[in-house]
């Protein structure tokens, strides 16, 4: 498990998406179908990982079925790098 | 007069291989539907209900998403002589307990005969069932004939009258979906009669649409006008759009599309989240006009959207507004079409404490308002004071209209449909606004509805879901809209009283609350405000007084930032 990648994900969703810079993220806290990340922001979050990790996540796999915590999103970046 | 069976047949009649929709969906090969396609997928529906025993005049509940089977099943609720009403489907955020409960409330109201749904989907449905209540089946789109040869001239739905009811429609949450506004076959022509004309809707027209079917302007504009005018719809599904806006240019680009339809938060929101890669190829030329409507029509939200697709052919003349809503049908105004609506600034101060709106002078604090343009050609558009007397021009009121294509009334509700009229029939839309000349200027809302991202939610069914958090105070709670500039919409914030004190106990419950309130509505709560009492303020009846304690948060914001 990549660390680093942990806490950028975890910033990046707290302060920009949730409006919250104090709260903490865990691996498997649900981020879609707890409505954490509601489907207005599923394209931000697409577009930071992107320029962040250069990992292409296409619009048709933002969905709880492709990831729906921050593990299976590292997992996914991982695989795909 | 006539009625919708009457012009789908006709339509048909014409030109059977027209194509009517382009359902497109992301990862699949657009689908086109003929007109033949769409009168016997319809007619397979009509055909279910008809075995299913249920009698026209009857109403059926759709809860299914986009795709043609939506399309098919609403259209054979109208060839049967039903009336159709689409509920939203279950999302993954939204609570599977909620979403039954208000399917239970649309249902005590609604009293619906038959509910249509996905095999996959028929027993959560049937869970929200009790025994003894209207619903006498569900049907599940697996359960069509694949061929089925209508026989045309025997059609229940020709035989009914122009003021039958034709449709319902609901907003979300417990309380919306328990206000069905009931239209009839006439009402809904009228209004496609003079939407059309403020249009100059033609046969090259092309209609591109993301919007949902559940809401008015989806189901009017992005829809039935359409369908029964004629016009090519390219029909994309809100989901996808959502989690990719370009694909939305990418359709007005292919099907050289000309009209379109967006509430305002959507024109920041493709401005913001569409990269140039995205847009490559894209001409949008095409579009002769992008519609501003059912949410607070800002000029800031054109500009960015301008600025941002101006290189791709966009023109400055295509963003119009419209101010619409599903009581009048959808259309009230419509801005001209021929050039940009007018803007204006008005002087601040004198609006918030004299509510008019005076034309600003050099120097002073200033409003930027944009026109939703004039009263469509069948509405009378007035602007009353609290006793329902007009105001003079520019003097900020309550918007008032009449028309030929009121909502019949609220289903099942006389007593929401009485109060929802003056005495001398003129409907109170529970807006304000004033009027320079003919141009029609929405300014706000008399009633507490917050509209986020074109979506009317009631703040009491969110107050109701918060104070059902552990450490809340039951009835404590106010939720309210305040304008969020970057998002273009507004953002929800909920106060709660609570008693403790304590720092980590209160962010716990601040969770809770924006936890349930996410997965009990159709909103994501951002901003839970947690006080000690006494802070809420109420009036002398004990109702909670929203505008005082809106205004009470701003300034603790305001003294807090300072």
């Amino acid at each position: 498990m990549d660390d680093a990648m942990f806490n950028t994900l975890s910033e990046y969703i707290t302060a920009k998406i949730l409006k919250q810079p104090g709260r903490s993220l865990n691996l498997q806290e649900p981020l879609i179908s707890g409505g954490l990340i509601d489907s207005f922001s599923l394209v931000d979050l697409a577009l930071f990982v992107e320029d962040t990790f250069g990992v292409h996540i296409d619009d048709t796999e933002l969905n709880a079925d492709t990831f729906d915590n921050l593990e299976q999103l590292i997992s996914l970046i991982e695989a795909r790098r | 007069m006539t009625t919708l069976t009457h012009i789908l047949l006709q339509s048909y009649q014409r030109d059977p291989d027209r194509v009517a929709v382009v359902v497109q969906h992301a990862g699949q090969p657009d689908r086109l539907v003929t007109s033949r396609d769409l009168l016997e997928g319809a007619s397979r529906y009509a055909q279910a209900y008809h075995q299913a025993g249920i009698q026209p005049g009857e109403v059926v509940i759709l809860i299914l998403q986009h795709g043609e089977d939506l399309i098919y099943s609403f259209f054979g609720a109208v060839l049967g002589g039903q009336i159709p009403s689409i509920m939203p489907f279950l999302t993954e955020k939204l609570s599977p307990e909620r979403y039954r409960a208000d399917l239970s409330a649309l249902i005590g109201i609604t009293r619906p005969s038959a509910i249509v749904t996905y095999p996959e989907f028929e027993a959560e449905v049937r869970s929200a069932l009790k025994q003894g209540d209207s619903v006498r089946a569900v049907l599940n789109t697996g359960g069509m004939a694949s061929r089925f040869q209508p026989d045309l001239s025997r059609l229940p739905g020709l035989e009914r009258s122009p003021d039958d009811i034709v449709l319902l429609q609901h907003s979300s949450g417990t309380t919306g979906l328990q206000k069905g506004v009931a239209l009839s076959h006439r009402a809904v022509l009228n209004q496609l009669d003079a939407y059309s004309q403020a249009l100059g809707l033609n046969s090259e027209d092309v209609i591109v649409s993301w919007l949902p079917l559940y809401h008015d302007m989806g189901l009017i504009a992005g829809f039935l006008m359409p369908v029964l005018r004629d016009v090519k719809l390219v029909l994309l599904s809100p989901f996808d759009w959502v989690r990719a806006p370009y694909r939305l240019m990418q359709a007005v680009s292919e099907y050289k599309g000309t009209l379109s339809w967006l509430p305002n938060f959507a024109y920041n929101f493709c401005a913001q989240k569409i990269r140039d890669r995205q847009l490559e190829g894209v001409d949008l030329s095409s579009w002769r006009a992008v519609i501003n409507c059912s949410e607070p029509v800002r000029w800031e939200s054109h500009q960015l959207f301008y600025e941002r697709f101006k290189s791709y052919g966009l023109r400055l003349n295509a963003l119009q507004t419209c101010y619409a809503m599903a009581e009048n049908v959808f259309g009230v105004t419509q801005s001209n079409l021929n050039s940009q609506p007018v803007v204006e600034e008005i002087d601040s101060e004198a609006y918030l404490t004299e509510r008019v709106a005076r034309p600003a002078q050099d120097g002073r604090p200033a409003l930027k308002m944009m026109s939703s343009g004039r009263a469509i050609s069948n509405t009378q558009v007035r602007v009353l004071n609290d006793k329902h007397r007009d105001v003079p021009e520019r003097v900020v009121g309550e918007i008032a209209l009449r028309s030929d294509c009121m909502l019949t009334g609220y289903y099942n509700r006389p007593d929401a449909t009485q109060k929802a009229f003056t005495r001398d029939g003129w409907y109170l839309t529970g807006d304000y606004g004033y009027l320079v000349g003919e141009e029609l200027f929405v300014s706000g809302r008399k009633k507490d509805m917050i509209i986020v991202g074109g979506k009317n939610i009631y703040p009491q069914d969110l107050e109701s879901i918060a104070s059902q958090v552990p450490g809340v105070h039951p009835g404590r709670v106010v939720a309210f809209g305040i304008y969020n500039e970057e998002a273009g919409t507004e953002d929800v914030v909920l106060v709660a009283e609570v008693d403790t004190e304590d720092g980590p106990e209160r962010q716990q419950i601040a969770d809770a609350v924006r936890q349930a309130v996410t997965r009990n509505s159709a909103i994501a709560l951002r901003n839970v405000y947690l006080v000690s009492p006494p802070w809420i303020i109420k009036t002398s009846s004990g109702k909670t007084a929203r505008s005082a304690n809106r205004d009470k948060y701003l300034k603790e914001m305001a003294k807090r930032d300072a």
